[in-house]
């Protein structure tokens, strides 16, 4: 890493519009300035790409990381369920996510600018109910659950209705066919319009160059998930794309030790999402927005 | 001789005239250049650190820059709509109010254009954004919109000086057939302008703060109020010190107009405190953190209630004909309501709409020195612009800059 990297990034723009100026054309040393979309790139412009990101991520970590492309699986739209009589709040889907998905690392009371958590465990009062206003996301008893808490996690519901999709003005984010929303980290220009949208609280920003060490780094990415993000850039739970698309369940929900969580693919009646659908009643948070989220909660 | 021979002699002979001048008027050159110069060190230590160096978290993720950019969105617009009385009640001047109305505006779009620039977590990437060139989400995003507005409204007031300018550098009349259409045109786009802003913000229901259809009139009235109060300073700085003449009925009209203008934004207001108080949802947070605070947070409850006293009072001193007519008051009234929806608009609009945060936290938020540095130095590049381009547009309008027949190729 070059111990300036802003600068370096300036002087390549420099050199970027001098040759944009130059030639009138566009090529790969322009790809940073005018950037092609990873939505819309044909098989061999990803694989490039792909490959490229392979190059950088393993000089960069000084050890081998690979970089998925993989697409959306035919006739699948994955969807999460969530037992909140069962959560007790000891955050290990919390931990478990940082892991598996190289977020910033960094303290977790609130104030550090590099600390990332992708999923958020609010304490609240038995008596409340689901009440935002009196939830605390920094608890820190000795022993969960506390006495008269109750725990409600949050991440990404990947919306149907996605009001960041929506408001993002350069197409860095969508959803795609399995449902995923998923960010494009070398197109956001980093405007945080979509963490603005977001009722969820799920986007988060890289206020600073994330703090990832090599040792701690998950060699096993997916371009669009867990790969190592720049600075300046939003990213977001993807139900853990880099698993989930080769048939594994996502790191939070293999972490959780009270059996709290079920995942599955909504287009499958036998899957365990599924029959959770028809054997409880579940709900869905903040329904009243109409985003139409593909994360349930219930109480079992 | 073609326009744009002419074109090419005015904007060297505008760039000596821009910087010659009273000591007063080259010391405030020099001013605006040093704070270009910290707002330059401040956003060198930004770019270094990332947007870690702002007070902006995940909680609260827009801030001061974009409380700027809104506020000087109006004060844009508003300067332009100023043409509308100024044609109904054929003041004289009328041809220095529209140039230097449309100067106006066009120094505070480019602060905003830098405003939303600095807010960026990779401004490198800014020409995604642009129409054509990037991958601008139009229709879908609101942001798009406003590039596309502002951009748009950025060209036509530049087209419309221009000409103007041009026309009287080489001794004739503007022709009115040309540069009317574009004026008129300007005055929707203004509008157009403030409301896509207003819609930025309106439109996101997971923030019921701003998740009200009375914003984008409230954005509209608020600006009605802060643009005519620069005018109205700056007329009578350009009365004092060149030749222009304004008629005093001019000056008391936009006084009038931006009492009734207050009256109808403080109406608003009290409109927006009954539903919600009186409702007492949770949607009232919000409104909460802003005038009373929250769980002991209480750093925008001064800010909150000063824009207030300060409409308040200026309203009051802008309907008594008395004071209205009175410079000194007269004065006062304007720096008041300046400084009544800089606050408003600024930071009391975008800090509570993200506090308490969509997962119920009170993340209380203040600028930090680098976010004021930065925002001094886009206050001075809007400055430094407007002072120069009026002074130029200055000495065309009396004559003290027209192209000689000698200078003829």
């Amino acid at each position: 890493m070059s111990p300036n990297p802003t600068r370096r990034h300036l002087l390549k723009m420099a050199a970027t519009t001098a040759a944009l100026a130059a030639t009138g054309c566009r090529n790969e040393t322009l790809e940073m300035f005018v950037n092609t979309r990873l939505q819309e790139m044909d098989p061999a412009q990803l694989a490039r790409r792909l490959a490229a990101l392979e190059r950088r991520y393993s000089e960069q970590f000084d050890r081998e990381v690979t970089v998925a492309g993989t697409p959306a699986l035919p006739d699948v739209v994955f969807g999460y369920g969530l037992d909140l009589s069962r959560c007790n709040g000891n955050r290990a889907c919390v931990y478990a996510c940082i892991e598996e998905n190289n977020q910033s690392r960094g303290s977790a009371s609130g104030d550090d600018a590099r600390a990332i958590h992708w999923i958020t465990v609010l304490e609240m009062d038995e008596a409340r109910g689901v009440d935002l206003d009196h939830s605390d996301p920094y608890y820190d008893s000795e022993t969960v659950p506390a006495p008269g808490k109750h725990y409600f996690p949050v991440q990404c519901q990947q919306c149907e209705n996605a009001p960041c999709v929506k408001v993002c003005p350069v197409k860095a984010t969508w959803a795609e066919d399995d449902g995923i929303v998923v960010v494009d980290y070398d197109h956001c220009i980093g405007c945080r319009c979509c963490v603005a949208a977001c009722p969820y609280g799920a986007r988060h920003f890289n206020w600073s160059e994330p703090r990832l060490p090599a040792d701690e780094l998950n060699p096993t990415t997916h371009v669009l998930g867990n790969r190592p993000r720049p600075q300046g850039v939003v990213e977001k739970c993807t139900f853990c794309i880099q698993r989930t698309r080769a048939g594994k369940f996502p790191a939070c929900h293999d972490a959780c030790p009270t059996g709290a969580r079920v995942f599955g693919n909504l287009l499958d009646p036998n899957s365990a999402i599924r029959q959770l659908i028809a054997r409880k009643r579940v709900f869905i948070f903040k329904s009243e927005l109409n985003t139409l989220p593909r994360f349930f909660y219930f109480y079992g | 001789m073609s326009f744009l021979h002419a074109f090419r002699r005015f904007s060297s002979r505008s760039l000596s005239v821009g910087l010659r001048g009273s000591p007063a008027y080259l010391a405030w050159l020099v001013c605006c250049v040093v704070m270009i110069a910290i707002g330059a060190y401040a956003y060198s230590h930004q770019l270094r650190v990332g947007l870690a160096a702002t007070g902006m978290r995940d909680q609260v993720s827009w801030g001061f820059y974009i409380g700027n950019f809104t506020m000087l969105v109006g004060v844009a617009a508003a300067a332009v709509i100023l043409v509308i009385p100024a044609y109904v009640y054929h003041w004289k001047p009328i041809k220095e109010i529209v140039i230097l109305g449309e100067l106006l505006a066009i120094s505070a779009i480019v602060m905003c254009m830098l405003f939303v620039t600095v807010d960026l977590g990779r401004p490198e990437r800014l020409l995604h954004i642009i129409p054509l060139i990037g991958t601008t989400n139009v229709p879908s995003s609101l942001l798009g919109w406003d590039v596309i507005v502002l951009n748009g409204y950025f060209l036509l007031n530049l087209s419309v000086v221009t000409y103007m300018l041009v026309s009287l550098f080489r001794g004739r009349q503007p022709n009115p057939r040309i540069f009317m259409p574009m004026v008129l045109l300007s005055i929707p786009a203004a509008v157009a302008i403030h409301s896509v802003t207003a819609f930025v913000y309106n439109g996101l229901p997971g923030r019921p703060f701003w998740n009200a259809a009375i914003l984008a009139p409230r954005f509209l009235v608020s600006a009605f109020c802060s643009g005519p109060a620069v005018m109205l300073i700056v007329l009578q700085i350009l009365q004092r010190s060149t030749r222009i003449k304004l008629k005093r009925e001019a000056i008391w009209k936009i006084a009038e107009l931006m009492a009734y203008a207050m009256f109808v934004n403080l109406f608003f207001l009290g409109a927006e405190v009954f539903k919600e108080v009186y409702s007492d949802t949770h949607h009232l947070k919000h409104l909460e953190y802003l005038f009373v605070g929250l769980e002991g947070k209480t750093a925008l409850v001064p800010w909150a209630w000063t824009s207030v006293a300060l409409n308040v009072i200026a309203f009051v001193l802008f309907l008594v004909p008395r004071t209205r007519k009175d410079v000194r008051t007269l004065n006062i009234g304007c720096v008041m309501i300046f400084a009544g929806v800089f606050i408003e608009k600024g930071i009391g609009l975008v800090v509570p709409g993200f506090t308490p945060s969509v997962l119920g936290e009170i993340y209380e938020y203040s600028p930090t020195w680098t976010e004021i540095g930065v925002s001094l130095g886009i206050f001075g590049v809007g400055a430094l612009l407007f002072t120069f381009t009026s002074r130029v547009a200055i000495a065309v309008t009396n004559g003290e800059l027209v192209m000689r027949p000698d200078t003829v190729a």
